[in-house]
């Protein structure tokens, strides 16, 4: 007599289970949810590493090339191309990292009031300002641009009124300008040209991590007794801080290697790294592996920057 | 004393509207300098009103070749952008992969590298590889959907991120296949996410100078015409475009906007 089977087999016997053509479907769909995301990422992912991770092998072989451009550059690893282009150009370099400080200075100090501003007090007209301040991104950067020369131009409004408050012989005095009654042409207007097409991107971040900050906190701090300034420094700039910290990444790694503001704005005492590496690289310079080394110089610059603060902070806050 | 009060209690909105009018002046003056006629070439200075540059925007053609160039590689650009960073997006707010952390490294840094970098790194690859004959269209719309795939990334993960899950949830629950899910419950969704972002890489495509002057060769791109053209001269015709942009730009946000006004202050 054999044993009356176990509950469970009668119950399997009864409810059939999965076929085998069913547990190969099975087994099909999981792995297919396990590849899915890869299949998404992969386009995307792969186009970025071939033209944004593969070409910085590209330009550190070229940036160690010797020869002209009569007999054409060939690979011959002369890594003193690296203290060549430091020789001749360190002063452009050190003007870039000041002008870019300086940039990235004024930005932070323009948009924490007006990120706080728009977070915080700007109600149902929130949208709208924060649509106005991503405006200019719809509109050629290059023509605004050209509009600062008609805004600071000498007999200009601008420069008129800085003449009566004696503000630019100040400027001057400070070695931001050159003469007592004009600003083009000087580290003043590229400065203030900068600091204008970057704004943009000191608020952005600045005003997502506002944004997300409840209003209470405030209010609990009013009702602690803490002034406006103090609840600001003690809740607000805190929880804020990964956005001002993105903010001042965001302004001051791209702001090292622009040079559309030093040559529309400045003149010939403004030139930066990145008329240089242009100069070399497509331009009159010539000398296709100076100005790589120049622009391996600048990458390795923001590289170690840019990972220390993934590293630090993480990217989820911004991408 | 009712003064220092009152400046008191408004001086961050005061603040804000000062650095407003510092964002927006340019954007006026461009339309303004586009009523000027200037009398030598560079049309930097108000001379005298004039309709000329308004009733003839693409002055006898030189504008025509380049604006159109920059059109063409825009509305490309954006269209494989657009793809490639909504698959991106749904793979990161949707599935748990191992990797993350290099995908979201590969997607900042883009974002913040000097664009000379990313032009100059491009420049050398084309011509190692390819020779200096690749530069042109091909090699500008390479590069401009590399610069805007980050940017797509981050507006539609923003727009997944702010989407209940439990909508999916329910429409599987009605037996809907994936695809059904997909197509009827989270891409219409999403979509307007993915618009915002195609817009963005439009703009950030069709106005790039750095980047598309290092890999563009001998073609010539409308802000590469400009950045050529200042040097030269400026025509009055370039601030026309300009404030035609202006006018779209805020028709587009009067358009997005108003209804949502509209709404809040019946509700008010």
């Amino acid at each position: 007599m054999t044993a009356p089977p176990a509950a469970a087999e009668v119950v399997d016997e009864l409810v059939p289970g999965p076929t085998a053509a069913e547990q190969r479907a099975d087994k099909r769909v999981l792995r297919r949810r396990a590849t899915l995301p890869y299949l998404l990422l992969a386009p995307g992912i792969i186009w970025l590493v071939v033209f944004f991770i593969v070409p910085m092998w590209s330009i550190v072989s070229t940036s160690v090339e010797t020869g002209d451009m009569d007999t054409g550059f060939v690979l011959s690893w002369r890594w003193a191309n690296f203290g060549d282009v430091w020789s001749q150009w360190h002063q452009q370099i050190i003007r870039s990292l000041e002008y870019s400080v300086m940039c990235t200075v004024f930005c932070l100090i323009l948009a924490l009031p007006l990120a706080y501003f728009i977070a915080f007090k700007a109600g149902r007209w929130k949208n709208l300002l924060m649509a106005l301040v991503v405006a200019p991104f719809f509109t050629s950067y290059l023509i605004r641009t050209l509009a600062w020369k008609t805004i600071l131009a000498d007999d200009g409004w601008v420069v008129h009124t800085m003449n009566t408050l004696h503000i630019t012989p100040l400027l001057s005095g400070m070695g931001w300008t050159y003469s007592s009654n004009s600003v083009l042409q000087t580290p003043f207007s590229v400065v203030c040209g900068m600091v204008y097409n970057f704004l943009p991107f000191t608020v952005l971040p600045i005003y997502t991590a506002m944004e997300k900050i409840d209003p209470r906190l405030h209010e609990a701090g009013q009702d602690l007794y803490a002034s406006a300034w103090a609840t600001f420094r003690k809740v607000t700039f805190p929880l804020a801080l990964p956005g001002i910290v993105g903010g001042t990444l965001l302004t001051f790694i791209p702001a090292v290697g622009d040079y559309t503001n030093a040559v529309m704005l400045g003149g010939p005492k403004t030139k930066v790294i990145g008329t240089v590496i242009e100069q070399q690289m497509i331009g009159t310079g010539g000398n296709i592996p100076y100005g790589a080394a120049l622009s391996v110089m600048l990458m390795v610059g923001t590289l170690v920057i840019t990972l220390a603060y993934i590293k630090k902070a993480g990217t989820e806050e911004i991408v | 004393m009712a003064v220092i009060n009152w400046f008191r209690k408004h001086v961050i909105a005061i603040v804000a509207f000062l650095i407003f009018f510092f964002l927006l002046v340019p954007n006026f003056v461009v339309v303004w300098m586009s009523f000027n006629k200037p009398s030598g070439k560079y049309n930097v200075k108000w001379e005298k009103f004039s309709f000329d540059a308004w009733k003839n925007p693409l002055d006898d053609g030189i504008l025509h070749d380049p604006l159109m160039l920059s059109l063409e590689i825009a509305l490309l650009a954006t269209l494989v952008a657009t793809i490639l960073g909504t698959m991106i997006a749904f793979a990161i707010v949707r599935h748990k992969f191992k990797g993350r952390g290099f995908v979201n490294s590969v997607l900042f840094l883009p974002m913040a590298a000097p664009e000379i970098v990313m032009g100059t790194t491009l420049l050398a690859l084309f011509l190692n590889t390819f020779g200096v004959d690749f530069l042109g269209f091909k090699s500008i719309l390479i590069a401009h959907i590399m610069f805007c795939v980050s940017y797509v990334v981050i507006t539609v993960k923003s727009r997944l991120n702010g989407m209940d899950p439990m909508l999916e949830k329910a429409a599987q629950d009605l037996y809907a296949t994936p695809w059904q899910t997909f197509w009827r419950v989270t891409f219409p969704l999403v979509a307007p996410g993915i618009g915002a972002a195609a817009l963005l890489s439009f703009a950030l495509s069709f106005d790039d100078f750095i980047i598309t002057e290092m890999t563009a060769g001998n073609s010539v791109t409308f802000p590469y015409w400009i950045w050529n053209a200042v040097q030269k001269g400026i025509p009055p015709q370039v601030n026309v475009i300009g404030s035609l942009m202006l006018i779209i730009t805020l028709a587009g946000i009067a358009v997005a906007e108003v209804p949502k006004w509209l709404k809040t202050s019946k509700a008010h």
